[in-house]
């Protein structure tokens, strides 16, 4: 499964680390959440990376605690229609000013990639090569955006704005 | 009437581009059919009984003539030859191929129409009383407040795959036209005690298999805040909302699961972290969007021309005049109902060259604008009194000035089994028969205003829950049976209907629906005596004696 981070197919640094494996002395590991809470303290105090993958029914608020400590959050779609995930990105960077990767993992295709960086998503673990190599062509797409989100884009409504602005300045 | 500037015209023709993609990708294999289903509702296409449905949203249900056009020739170019307007002011195409739909969009994208989010788990297409800016004693024009919730919802990030869909509807007036009580968000638009203006909001109103009237979430929220408060509920709704079982997967559910108390804490508690966001509306921002909307240029008219006191000697202008023309809020001008419900037509249809004739008359008497309405029928908003005598014999001409609006044939129904993949049974045969049955325009005006609804199954696409007299269709041992309810209703005092008794065979509906009427006609304390007002006082009691006494 390719994976796409900040718009680049590259290989995955984290290593996916099942619940009874052996915590390596060193490399990035992703933890499921249930491991992570678990030894939160020690996880968070290693030397090297470590990501959540965090599950979309349990609250994010949760993590507030750990989250200038981890690399790597990763948000799950089991179907892409199954939108929780979503909320819980927009909640990590608006509200938590989370600052680390955020991960779009499960069935994520090419036509959401537009709605997972406006969430904040940076990474992508895309469920198909062709999807993946369609990135740039698929999140550029779009040049106008009616919505506000945390992604910085100007909305309609504020270039709507900022035109009358600039017209009656000029008039 | 919205005019799209460039920003809007950019991303219409940008979610086209990307749906042609999206298709051609389907013709290819490369998407599958899994895969593609959720993108193509989400984009209002239906795989149905006989094709698939194309569902094109007609926001608030506001049309310009040139879009009206736009439609008649998706109808005829597309499609063959008619489409069908839905209680939710959109239209459908039931004919329509895959691969001839990216050319279709286009084609609308021309004239700024569109049919994102026409189904899927998104914000549908926001509708509005049709009456809206034109109604006497409105606050204000709702649709400002609906466009902007158009924009806000359309593409929504974060809100495109919501448990299940939801639907939002706004009025401005005393009297609902809108049906907001039975939407997941229903918005009422008034002035508080200091006089600003501001949303009633309602949340958890929904038909279907689990009827519920909305509750009121909050009394007063100023415009301001509107995007940021709906952005809290949709927020709590997106994490909450149950998604193990799509008949539980409604808003209404969860508040109904949590209580309004409990729903409402957790809304407010989301709302107070994002109300001074870059969600709020500053005046200029409203300012703008009501600029780009256009209000004709009324004349200083006479409330009384000459033409109409000539007309009113013709007792058939007379009756479609009392029965088809509302009061307008500028002197001199009507709101006229544009009837399509033709005895022993199908209920909403309209031609390609019916579409085009209206927007001719449009044209010619509505300053070129067209509404839609829930109830399956158009309007035009500003009709001169003194063009009423031939605007008249112009719609009749074509069809669409039937005088039965409000009456027992101006029926809702969904297309049920006709078309629909889910139906279980028929609904516009049902609906046929019945105009057929009371035709005789004196017998329905006697009988007064009678809202009859008919959906063809659960879903309740023609919210028979809340017909004055609903009919729902189901199967029993492979027969299709009718649920009769009444004392239903969808305005600003919304009831969900009552069961009269067992469930009856097809052939027998149009005889029970008559039963009831005649039982009506003989216990109404005076003529003026509605029949909503009736099943009230009485119950469902008497009415279930006379039908079943003899079944």
């Amino acid at each position: 499964m390719p994976l796409v981070n900040k718009g680049q197919i590259v290989s995955d640094g984290f290593v996916h680390l099942a619940d009874d494996a052996k915590l390596p002395s060193d490399g990035a590991v992703l933890v499921s959440a249930t491991r992570f809470l678990a030894n939160a303290e020690s996880l968070s105090a290693r030397n090297s990376p470590v990501g959540v993958i965090w599950p979309n029914n349990r609250s994010v608020d949760e993590l507030a605690p750990w989250l200038d400590r981890l690399a790597a959050v990763a948000l799950v779609f089991p179907t892409f229609r199954d939108g929780r995930a979503h909320s819980q990105a927009r909640l990590l960077r608006e509200r938590h000013h989370y600052r680390g990767e955020l991960r779009a993992t499960g069935q994520v295709l090419r036509d959401q990639f537009t709605f997972l960086l406006r969430n904040g998503f940076d990474s992508f673990e895309v469920k198909k090569d062709s999807d993946a190599h369609a990135f740039a062509e698929a999140t550029q797409r779009y040049t106008e955006f009616y919505q506000p989100t945390g992604d910085g884009r100007q909305t309609a409504l504020e270039r709507r704005l900022r035109q009358r602005h600039s017209e009656s300045a000029n008039s | 009437m919205y005019a799209y500037d460039e920003i809007d015209r950019t991303l219409i023709n940008e979610r086209v581009s990307e749906f042609r993609d999206q298709v051609k990708r389907r013709l290819s294999g490369e998407l599958s059919e899994d895969e593609f289903k959720m993108i193509r509702l989400m984009n209002g296409v239906y795989l149905q009984l006989h094709a698939y449905m194309f569902r094109v949203a007609i926001p608030y249900g506001t049309l310009s003539s040139a879009q009206l056009r736009k439609l008649a020739h998706v109808a005829r170019k597309y499609d063959r030859g008619y489409g069908h307007f839905t209680t939710r002011q959109n239209i459908q195409f039931n004919w329509i191929k895959l691969a001839d739909l990216p050319d279709a969009l286009a084609d609308l994208a021309e004239v700024g129409i569109h049919a994102m989010q026409t189904s899927g788990n998104c914000t549908r297409n926001i509708t509005a009383d049709q009456w809206a800016g034109v109604a006497p004693g409105e606050v204000e024009d709702p649709r400002i407040w609906a466009e902007l919730l158009r924009q806000y919802s359309t593409l929504h990030p974060e809100f495109s795959f919501l448990p299940r869909k939801f639907k939002f509807a706004i009025t401005a007036s005393a009297h609902d036209r809108a049906a907001i009580k039975v939407h997941d968000i229903g918005l009422r638009l008034h002035r508080n005690d200091k006089g600003e203006t501001g949303f009633e909001v309602l949340v958890g109103g929904g038909l279907g298999r689990t009827p519920f009237i909305g509750k009121t979430i909050r009394e007063f929220v100023p415009g301001r805040d509107l995007l940021s408060y709906v952005e809290a509920i949709l927020r709590v709704y997106n994490q909450y909302g149950r998604r193990d079982n799509i008949y539980k997967a409604r808003i209404k559910i969860l508040v109904h699961e949590l209580g309004i108390e409990k729903f409402a804490e957790e809304v407010e508690t989301e709302w107070l972290q994002i109300r001074d966001s870059t969600l709020a509306l500053d005046a200029a921002v409203v300012e703008d969007i009501r600029s780009r909307f256009s209000y004709p240029a009324y004349e200083k008219l006479a409330p009384m021309p000459d033409e109409l006191k000539q007309a009113a000697a013709d007792p058939q202008f007379e009756a479609w005049r009392t029965n088809s023309v509302a009061p307008h809020k500028v002197q001199g001008y009507a709101i006229v109902t544009l009837s399509l419900k033709p005895i022993g037509g199908a209920p909403g249809d309209a031609t390609a060259a019916q579409m085009d004739a209206v927007a001719d008359l449009a044209d010619k008497y509505s300053f070129g604008e067209i509404r839609v309405g829930h109830e399956q029928n158009l309007a035009f908003p500003h009709v001169a009194k003194r063009d009423l005598p031939a605007l008249w014999r112009a719609l009749d001409k074509i069809g669409v000035a039937t005088p039965n609006v409000n009456l027992v044939t101006d029926i809702i129904a969904c297309p049920g089994l006709d078309y629909c993949s889910l139906a279980n049974a028929r609904s516009i045969p049902i609906a046929q028969e019945l105009t057929r049955r009371f035709a005789n325009h004196d017998t329905a005006n006697l009988i007064g205003r009678l809202h009859v609804n008919i959906s063809g199954c659960i879903n309740a696409c023609g919210h028979h829950h809340v017909g004055n007299i609903g009919i729902l269709g189901v199967e029993k041992n492979g027969e299709e049976v009718y649920q009769i309810t009444i004392g239903g209703r969808a305005d600003e005092n919304a009831e969900l209907g009552k069961l009269i008794g067992p469930a009856v065979p097809y052939a027998e509906v149009a005889d029970v629906v008559e039963d009831i009427v005649e039982a009506y006609l003989a216990l109404r304390e005076r003529p003026d005596e509605l029949f909503i007002d009736a099943v009230k006082r009485l119950g469902v009691e008497p009415f279930r004696e006379r039908v079943y006494a003899t079944r």
